[in-house]
C-alpha cells in the first residue's frame, strides 16, 4: 500500500481508527493500543525537518559521489519518517531545523521514494 | 523459600579476556577470534574448558561455538541485540546461575571486522524494515543513520560540533599510553574537526575504529568462585538491566533521549542498591562521539543538557573524578562491530587493578552499552567487592 502510493504520487500513512493516531512504520496493528482496526490515509505530505545527516560517503550501490541529506522528517500529522531533502545544496546553511518541507516522488530503481524540499522553494 | 538474588554479587565474573592480538588481525577468522579468547578467559580463570556447561554469544550460533572449542553445554542462549548483546548476555548468564539452569558459562566476541575473514555477508534484505523505509535514503553504514538524530538533540540542548570533539580528545588521552589501542596520536578540538568529514556534523575522529578484536568471559556463582586460584580476582555483578525500542533509527521515541538506556541505568541502581556516587569508574559504548553525551544524561550521572560541560571541564579524563572509556573506547581502542564485549572487559582490568591506564582505588564500575542504531541498551554495575 505505501509503495503504491508513492507510485500514484501519494503519500499514505497508517492511522488506528480507535486511537485516532497515525503511525509509521506499517504494521497490521496499532503500536499505540495494540488494535488492529487500523486504515491508510493519504496525508498532506508536508511537515518539517526535525534531524539530518550529510553523508560524504554513499555506498557504492548509489551512483553516486554526491552528499546526501539523509533526512529525518516530522508529518504535521504526527509521525516522523526518514527520508532525502533534495533541491537544496547539501550544506549545513540551507538546512536548518525546523524547515518546513513537502513531499516529492523521485523513481529510483523500480519504486518512487518519497522525498522532501524545502516548502519555500516550492 | 527465597530464590537467591541474580544480582548484589551472587555471581562473578572470573575469567576474562581479549584475544591475544587485536586491531589488524588478518588471519584469524571470526569464529576463532571467539576461540582465541574463549581459551584465554578459561585460563585467566584457572578453570578447564569441561568445566563449562552454559555458552552465551551473539554473532555465530551458540551451537558453532560450543562445538568449534569441543563442549556440549546444557544451557545455551544467543540473545542478538546489537552491539550491547555482551551486557545482556552477561545479565542472563547470571540469572541461569543462580537459577540453576547453569554453573559455568561463557560468553564470548569476535569479529573480523576490519579484515572480513570469515565474516557472514552483510546484507540487510530488501524487505526488512531498515531495508524498506531507511536503507533507499543512503542510511546504510552506521554512520549515515546511527548519526541522524544527533542534530536535534545537539539543539535542544544547545550542544555544538565542539562539544562532540572534546569526547574525542578526552578519550584518546586515555589511548595514547595504551599500545593496544588502535588511535594514540595527539589530537586537540581543532583536529578532530579538520579530519576527513565522513557524515556532518561528524568527522572520522568522531567515529569508531574498526578492527578485528574478540572477547570472552567465564562466569560463576560467587560461593563456586571462593575455591579458584584466581579468587582474589574475581569482579561480582550487583545490577543490571537492558531493554529495546525501535528497530529503525527514525522511529527512536524521542530524538534526543533514548528510553532503554533511562530504563536500564535505572533498573541497574535498583537492584545492584548503590547509588551515582558510589561509582568510581564508567565505561560508555562510543561507537560515535554522541553516545556518551547521551549516556551521561539518560543514565542520570548529570542531568539534561549537562554532559557536554561535564567533558570540557575534564572530569572523565585521567585524574578526573568519573573517568570514562578508559582504555579509549570505541573511538581509539577498538572496534571489532559489536564493542559491548570490549567495554566490560576494560571494567574487570579496572576492578581488578590490571588496566594498562589504571584509574587507583576503583572498587564500582558502571558499564552502558547500546545495542544496532538506538535500538537497544544493556547496562550493568560490577565491582571487586561482594557486598
Amino acid at each position: 500500500m505505501f509503495w503504491d502510493g508513492t507510485a500514484a504520487g501519494e503519500l499514505r500513512i497508517q492511522r488506528c481508527t480507535p486511537c485516532e493516531k497515525f503511525y509509521f512504520y506499517p504494521r497490521p496493528y496499532c503500536p499505540t493500543c495494540h488494535s488492529d482496526q487500523v486504515e491508510w490515509q493519504v496525508v498532506s505530505g508536508k511537515g518539517t525537518l526535525a534531524s539530518y545527516n550529510i553523508n560524504y560517503r554513499p555506498f557504492p550501490i548509489f551512483e553516486t559521489d554526491e552528499p546526501q541529506v539523509i533526512a529525518l522528517i516530522e508529518l504535521d500529522e504526527g509521525v516522523r519518517l526518514m527520508s532525502n531533502i533534495v533541491g537544496v545544496e547539501p550544506l549545513p546553511e540551507n538546512l536548518p531545523l525546523g524547515m518546513r518541507v513537502s513531499v516529492e516522488f523521485e523513481p529510483r530503481g523500480d519504486q518512487f521514494l518519497p522525498v522532501f524540499t524545502p516548502e519555500s522553494r516550492s | 523459600m527465597n530464590a537467591t538474588s541474580m544480582h548484589q554479587g551472587n555471581v562473578a565474573i572470573v575469567g576474562a579476556a581479549e584475544t591475544e592480538r587485536i586491531g589488524i588481525v588478518p588471519d584469524v577468522s571470526m569464529i576463532h577470534l571467539h576461540t582465541n579468547a574463549a581459551r584465554r578467559a578459561i585460563a585467566d580463570a584457572g578453570i578447564s574448558i569441561s568445566d563449562i556447561d552454559g555458552i552465551a554469544t551473539a554473532g555465530p550460533t551458540a551451537i558453532e561455538l560450543a562445538d568449534m572449542l569441543g563442549i556440549r553445554p546444557r544451557w545455551a542462549d544467543g540473545t542478538m541485540i546489537g552491539g550491547c548483546s555482551f551486557m545482556a548476555l552477561v545479565r542472563h548468564a547470571a540469572a541461569a546461575i543462580t537459577a540453576g539452569a547453569a554453573n559455568v558459562v561463557l560468553v564470548t566476541h569476535g569479529e573480523s571486522g576490519r579484515s572480513g575473514v570469515g565474516r557472514p555477508p552483510h546484507i540487510r534484505p530488501a524487505t526488512s524494515i531498515s531495508g524498506q523505509f531507511e536503507a533507499p535514503y543512503g542510511a546504510l553504514a552506521p554512520y549515515a543513520s546511527f548519526t541522524t538524530p544527533v542534530l536535534a538533540f545537539m539543539k535542544s540542548r544547545g550542544f555544538t560540533r565542539e562539544d562532540l570533539a572534546e569526547v574525542v580528545v578526552s578519550q584518546r588521552l586515555w589511548a595514547m599510553p595504551n599500545e593496544r589501542a588502535q588511535r594514540r596520536d595527539p589530537i586537540d578540538i581543532e583536529g578532530v574537526l579538520n579530519a576527513k568529514p565522513i557524515a556532518y556534523p561528524f568527522t572520522r575522529d568522531m567515529c569508531c575504529v574498526v578492527t578485528d578484536a574478540g572477547g570472552a568471559l567465564v562466569l560463576m556463582s560467587a560461593e563456586r568462585a571462593r575455591d579458584l586460584p584466581s579468587a582474589d580476582r574475581a569482579v561480582y555483578l550487583l545490577g543490571s538491566g537492558e531493554g529495546t525500542e525501535s528497530v529503525i533509527v527514525s522511529q527512536m521515541d524521542d530524538l534526543d533521549s533514548f528510553g532503554p538506556f533511562r530504563r536500564g541505568a535505572k533498573e541497574a541502581f535498583e537492584t545492584a542498591g548503590v547509588t551515582h556516587d558510589d561509582i568510581d569508574h564508567v565505561m560508555f559504548y562510543d561507537a560515535f562521539a554522541h553516545l556518551p553525551l547521551y549516556m551521561l544524561e539518560d543514565t542520570g550521572f548529570v542531568g539534561r543538557g549537562e554532559s557536554a560541560e561535564f567533558y570540557r571541564d575534564g572530569h572523565t579524563r585521567p585524574g578526573g573524578r568519573l573517568p570514562i572509556n578508559t582504555q579509549g573506547g570505541g573511538l581509539s581502542y577498538t572496534h571489532s562491530g559489536m564493542y559491548g564485549m570490549f567495554a566490560i572487559q576494560e571494567a574487570v582490568r579496572q576492578l581488578r587493578g590490571e588496566a594498562v591506564v589504571q584509574v587507583p582505588d576503583v572498587r564500582t564500575s558502571f558499564v552502558q552499552g547500546v545495542g544496532m542504531m538506538f535500538g537497544a541498551g544493556g547496562s550493568l554495575i560490577l565491582s571487586n567487592e561482594r557486598p
